[in-house]
């Protein structure tokens, strides 16, 4: 636990905080340009955060105190991840603590949190939602699990920082069999974890149709802002994991302020790049009906398994 | 995919302009300093209307609109919402829910009467169903007229409560 490992580690944390609604926002106005509308700015989504931080919170008197606890828990789950994760540096100082499986199973507490919160209020469409979530990380929490532990075993270590230094080592590794599906994987899983369509709708307002909506309909004032914020957050981890898990050029491998500048603007281009790539897709396909769901999930599934296969046999 | 994109790119961008001084002005502009100012998300409730003014209201957030560019949403819960767009006049039936929902929306929140039967039960005043105006049940901020108000009008109204 070096002084600059843990600076790296807050740098993280609060570049991730202060980037996620921008890109959210970037996501929005890419679709909205592709619809033919002119669109909100982009620090839309910021400024409907700060509002909703001034505004009053309420509860319903039928919750318990899961319901105050899970906007918490999952901000804090997802900002932990989010200094874990290599986006800057290799020499993180959560490294040594966190690997792969630390940074899932974090991942699936704020997903579980909030999923009992969904059903704590005790309305219809908080438990639907809770039961759609559930169904969903059921089959891709896994699939996360077994994507990057394709990696871990060509690297012969689950930690992320060890992955991401050993592709940096060994170019070739990125463009190998098991990289790939494991890639494609991944990108299934990300797109399922947060909410994007074919999985689910962000921008809905159909009660019947929505998983993440559902869950927070209780919410209101502070507590909405910071699931609306955890959320943004997780959208950036995922991204981030993908980027740089498959394509770690730019990051850094030391703790130098000019190398840390040279890695977040890699960074940042790299989530630039993929946040587009999503939004892009998502206005020309339809969200899938929730029982086609699972089968795309399994079949993401099956390429994570065959990523671990392939890993065995061909290096 | 390739048709769908290539409409895209002959079609452009079909949004128009609304004049902020285009329609009616309401009671009510935002200060500066206001919570609300330049982020207002919107639960809309159907008090008894007869759907003509919901229509002209999603048609002001449709791409030719597009009402979302000035930072209005709409939001599928009264919890996530910052103002109550009241349809209709309120029927019997109605008045309870509809009270229900202004109770269940945190504050600062605004009511807005969207129509002539919201703001004075229009043909169906005196009706039996009908327990009276949006403004008989809950207080009222911002009054939107017109049978049903244009899209224009309902933009109009809508920006000047968002400040932009």
């Amino acid at each position: 636990m070096s002084p600059t490992g843990i600076a790296v580690a807050v740098l993280q944390v609060v570049l991730s905080i202060a980037s996620a609604p921008f890109l959210v926002g970037m996501m929005r106005l890419i679709r909205a340009r592709l619809e033919g509308r002119v669109g909100a700015p982009i620090r839309q989504p910021w400024r409907d955060l700060r509002k909703l931080f001034r505004k009053e919170r309420m509860v319903s008197t039928n919750t318990s105190i899961v319901f105050s606890l899970a906007p918490l828990v999952l901000l804090a789950s997802a900002a932990l991840v989010a200094g874990i994760v290599p986006f800057l540096s290799t020499t993180s100082a959560l490294d040594q603590v966190g690997d792969l499986f630390a940074v899932v199973y974090l991942l699936l507490l704020g997903t579980v949190f909030l999923s009992l919160a969904g059903l704590d209020a005790g309305t219809a469409f908080g438990g639907m939602g809770s039961s759609r979530e559930m169904t969903i990380a059921a089959i891709a929490e896994p699939t996360l699990l077994v994507a990057i532990f394709a990696l871990s075993v060509s690297t012969g270590s689950s930690n992320l920082g060890a992955i991401v230094a050993d592709t940096l080592a060994h170019p070739s590794r990125a463009a190998s069999p098991a990289s790939m599906l494991a890639f494609s994987a991944l990108a299934v899983v990300t797109i399922a974890e947060t909410g994007r369509i074919p999985v689910d709708n962000p921008s809905t307002h159909l009660e019947l149709t929505m998983i993440h909506e559902a869950m927070i309909l209780e919410y209101s004032g502070p507590d909405l802002a910071l699931v609306e914020l955890a959320a943004h957050l997780r959208l950036v981890v995922f991204l981030g994991l993908l980027a740089n898990l498959f394509f770690p050029w730019g990051i850094a491998t030391t703790a130098q302020p000019l190398h840390l500048v040279a890695a977040a603007g890699a960074v940042a281009v790299k989530l630039i790049v993929l946040a587009a790539v999503i939004a892009v897709i998502e206005v020309f396909i339809a969200k899938v009906r929730l029982f086609r769901v699972p089968e795309l999930l399994a079949a993401s599934f099956v390429l994570a398994f065959l990523a671990v296969t392939v890993s065995f046999f061909l290096v | 995919m390739l048709k769908l994109l290539r409409k895209i790119v002959q079609t452009g961008r079909v949004t128009g302009t609304v004049p902020l001084d285009a329609g009616p002005r309401p009671s009510l502009l935002l200060n500066a300093a206001h919570p609300l100012r330049g982020s207002v998300q919107i639960r809309q409730v159907d008090a008894g209307s007869c759907n003509g003014c919901e229509t002209e209201f999603a048609a002001a957030f449709g791409p030719v609109y597009d009402v979302e560019r000035f930072g209005v949403r709409l939001v599928a819960s009264p919890r996530h919402a910052d103002a109550l767009v009241v349809t209709g006049p309120v029927t019997r039936n109605m008045a309870v829910p509809l009270v229900k929902t202004f109770e269940a929306t945190p504050g600062p929140k605004l009511v807005i009467a969207l129509g002539d039967c919201a703001r004075d039960c229009g043909v169906f005043a005196g009706g039996y169903g009908v327990a009276g105006s949006v403004a008989d049940v809950v207080p009222v901020d911002v009054e939107i007229p017109g049978c049903p108000p244009t899209p224009d009008d309902i933009v109009a109204s809508l920006r000047r409560v968002v400040g932009r």
